[in-house]
């Protein structure tokens, strides 16, 4: 480029003209963050990861050892012979937990449509929403004890006692999940359901809930993956049983819970053994649960 | 009629301000004004949010089979009285009509009358296009559905004619299955006048149906405004008083007062009339200031 005879360019236009990024604070500060945020991932990464691999590490030669016998034989008597069987506490599991997951859902769910849709701030409302988040902080063990009280003296131990005790645990979950997805459907939808001479219960059934519906089935699953881990108040209600309970509602159960409790606090190496297959096949569980629930809510969601 | 429009004869008014751009009536949509009957009637309506008067002293009838404009700046409430027309405010908490609004001379605030059977007859497109997350074929069918009809095949005709109705039919026939909301904001807001369209009601009330819309998709709703006369009467709210002058057949102009009784302002009607007179020969001097640009 040639400049114009006499003219100089001065240091104010070149500065300007000069569009290359500059080393200032500014700058700094953003790799500072952009670095901090990367390494947060890495904090967050890790614990997963090493846990993931401990459990599968140590559970999978003996979860997949003569497979399936592991996952369908019945769990030995004396914990000091090395050898399979989770099956029980496998059934047990499902049992209690999708007990739990048929109580606390629907009632959770209903429950959140009434806050949002009809209780708005009213005194009812606003106590059960008290009530609900006063709920998540009770401690598990106490919900077992509750359920002792009131169900378990009664009717004796059985999976049911075990369901109802992880449905007070994941009723508030639910309804908090539920609640809040309701609250991000835009009010637009709803009054275009209006505009179309729609009740509100109907609105609600076919506008509101579909909407909803991704949103509270990721609230539903975390509930439900929490409740399988519980071992606390399964103590109290389900009992112990080495082999195959198919009854809801009588006699003992297990559950993989209070087996990697049980196992994990055993002196002999067999029963160790077992406690890590135990956990490694609760969270393969827990993975199948949630691809299954995934696919299903991916399956409803429309072509663009 | 001639190839050519014939220059319409001026009337001897006074003549415009130099100053003020006269809006041009296009008098295709409305050659004259036929005297159809009533379909509502409002006296001294009034609308409350809480203890907020929002509007005040409106009374107009809008009659059957033509295009009745609402026009005015914002918080003029030309919205909140739309929303009144069809008992769209028994869903927001607090808000409260006074005054008669009546229906074929049914009072529609009366206690036996039901809010749902009134949204049946008098439907609603709004302002933001706003088709449910269902597919398009879903989104015209749940009126019906809502209605009773369950017959497959009669919802397949209803869906059809719908869409053709809307001008909608051969850009989506071929996906009917698929989400409302791949749609542009146009073919949305078509398929909420469709949709409405779809339960058969006898009024449709348009709350700033093009304001989201550029112009050629609101040429397109427009066009179909004037189509759906015939079978339907329409009620718009718009921002855009070309377009008022351009689709209605009769112009309601409202503004905003200091309510005496509270300091603040409220929304009243200040004149309505014939569209065609509305925009040449107002007899309020609030509606010439606005309309020719001096305020608002």
């Amino acid at each position: 480029m040639t400049t114009a005879p006499g003219f100089q360019e001065s240091t104010a236009t070149r500065r300007r003209n000069d569009l290359r990024a500059r080393p200032s604070w500014r700058t700094v500060k953003n790799h500072g963050m952009t670095g901090l945020m990367a390494a947060a991932v890495v904090a967050v990464a890790i614990p997963l990861v090493a846990v993931l691999w401990s459990v599968i590490e140590r559970g999978a030669a003996v979860a997949f050892r003569g497979f399936p016998d592991f996952f369908t034989a019945t769990i030995p008597v004396v914990s000091r012979l090395p050898g399979p069987g989770m099956g029980p506490a496998i059934l047990g599991t499902l049992l209690v937990t999708g007990g739990a997951t048929v109580i606390a859902v629907p009632v959770g769910i209903l429950g959140a449509v009434y806050l949002h849709e009809y209780g708005g701030n009213n005194q009812l409302a606003r106590l059960v929403r008290f009530m609900a988040t006063v709920m998540t902080g009770v401690p598990s063990v106490v919900m077992g004890l509750f359920v002792y009280l009131i169900w378990t003296l009664t009717f004796g131990y059985s999976a049911f006692g075990g369901a109802l005790a992880l449905a007070c645990l994941m009723l508030p979950v639910v309804i908090g999940a539920t609640e809040q997805m309701l609250k991000l459907v835009p009010s637009q939808l709803r009054e275009a359901a209006y505009a179309l001479g729609t009740t509100k219960s109907r609105t609600i059934l076919t506008v509101v809930l579909p909407a909803a519906l991704p949103g509270i089935v990721s609230g539903a699953l975390l509930a439900i993956a929490r409740a399988a881990g519980e071992t606390a108040p399964l103590l109290f209600a389900v009992g112990a049983a080495h082999a195959y309970n198919r009854h809801l509602f009588s006699e003992a159960n297990t559950a993989l819970s209070v087996q990697i409790f049980a196992n994990a606090n055993s002196s002999f190496t067999a029963a160790q053994d077992r406690a890590w297959a135990a956990a490694l096949t609760l969270v393969l569980l827990t993975f199948v649960v949630t691809l299954v629930a995934r696919m299903f809510t991916a399956r409803l969601a429309l072509k663009r | 009629m001639v190839a050519i429009n014939p220059p319409t004869p001026q009337p001897a008014a006074k003549p415009a301000p130099a100053h003020s751009q006269r809006i041009v009536v296009d008098r295709r949509s409305s050659p004259q004004i036929a005297d159809t009957p009533t379909v509502f009637d409002c006296e001294n309506v009034e609308v409350y949010y809480g203890a907020f008067r929002a509007v005040r002293g409106v009374s107009l009838a809008i009659h059957a089979h033509q295009i009745t404009a609402f026009i005015g700046p914002s918080g003029c409430g030309k919205t909140t009285v739309l929303r009144s027309l069809n008992r769209m405010h028994d869903v927001i908490p607090g808000a409260r009509v006074a005054g008669r609004v009546s229906y074929h001379g049914i009072d529609l605030y009366a206690p036996e009358v039901s809010a749902t059977e009134v949204r049946r007859r008098i439907g609603m497109v709004f302002q933001k296009p706003n088709p449910f997350p269902k597919s398009i074929y879903d989104n015209i069918a749940f009126g019906p559905r809502v209605n009773g009809i369950r017959d497959k095949a009669r919802l397949d005709a209803i869906v059809e004619k719908s869409l053709r109705a809307a001008a909608l039919w051969d850009e989506v026939k071929d996906r009917l299955k698929h989400s409302a909301l791949g749609m542009s904001g146009g073919q949305q807001q078509r398929l909420c006048i469709a949709r409405t369209i779809a339960v058969e009601p006898e009024v449709v009330l348009m709350d700033e149906p093009c304001s989201a819309l550029d112009p050629i998709a609101t040429a397109r709703i427009e066009e179909l405004m004037r189509e759906l006369k015939s079978r339907f009467t329409i009620v718009i709210v718009t921002h855009n008083m070309q377009q008022a002058a351009r689709v209605s057949d009769r112009t309601a102009f409202f503004t905003t007062e200091l309510d005496s009784r509270n300091d603040r302002r409220t929304g009243t009607l200040v004149e309505y009339d014939v569209t065609s007179k509305i925009f040449s020969a107002p007899s309020d001097e609030r509606t010439e200031n606005y309309i020719t640009g001096r305020f608002g």
